[in-house]
């Protein structure tokens, strides 16, 4: 299992996957509406490093976060 | 150094001072502050920020380490939580040997600092916390678990 956070305003609960790579987790994320809208301006972090590629193998209790766009200052 | 992270609106003269302080004697010629502060538009009373430290800790560290190869320092102050119009909610500063270098280090740091530190705006209006979303940038690499073809 990995799980999934939602961070900042994205108001979701962290969820667990039953999932093998970051493909079959934007599948999952994808079937819901709340969800999806915010992928696309999303970045993606895996154990707290930012990840540019789908092509990656997730392993159990890896940690996902979702960061939606920021403004800090 | 570390990243210092406040709850509230910063204490910008003790900040400051402060890192004055760690280059007193050090025969430094510019130290570059930029300081960050709540302007009152649109009806809003604060400004709120969440933060993700984790990440936010690296990028900061990769900064440092940046500011170092150029013989220079960058220190940062942030706050969590709701800052009132007219008291500072960020602080970034340069300290170098020389002018120049602390001169274009702060407009980098700065501007990667509203593109990709993981830190989340919010306005305080009527009492309601609402996203600043219009203001707000999508990280780089933003867009990977979108619905492809």
């Amino acid at each position: 299992m990995v799980k999934i956070e939602f961070l900042g305003p994205i108001e979701k609960e962290t969820i667990e996957l039953d999932v093998k790579n970051l493909v079959d987790v934007a599948s999952e994320l994808n079937k819901d509406e709340n969800i999806s809208i915010w992928l696309e301006k999303s970045a993606v972090a895996i154990n707290d490093m930012i990840v540019n590629s789908l092509d990656l193998p997730l392993k159990d209790g890896d940690r996902i976060s979702i960061l939606p766009p920021v403004c800090g200052g | 150094m570390m990243l210092e992270i406040y709850s509230g609106p910063l204490d910008v003269k003790e900040i400051l001072s402060r890192w004055l302080d760690e280059i007193d004697g050090k025969n430094w010629g510019a130290f570059i502050p930029f300081v960050g502060i709540v302007r009152e538009e649109d009806g809003i009373s604060a400004l709120s920020f969440d933060i993700y430290e984790p990440i936010l800790s690296k990028w900061f560290e990769e900064w440092q380490e940046k500011a170092k190869q150029r013989g220079a320092i960058v220190k940062m102050a942030h706050s969590l939580g709701d800052v009132p119009v007219f008291t500072s909610s960020y602080i970034a500063a340069v300290m170098s040997p020389k002018r120049r270098v602390a001169l274009t280090l702060i407009d980098e740091f700065v501007e990667d600092f509203k593109a990709n530190a993981p830190i989340w705006k919010y306005d305080i209006v009527d009492g309601k916390r609402v996203y600043a979303q219009s203001r707000s940038t999508p990280m780089a690499g933003a867009g990977l678990l979108s619905k492809k073809d």
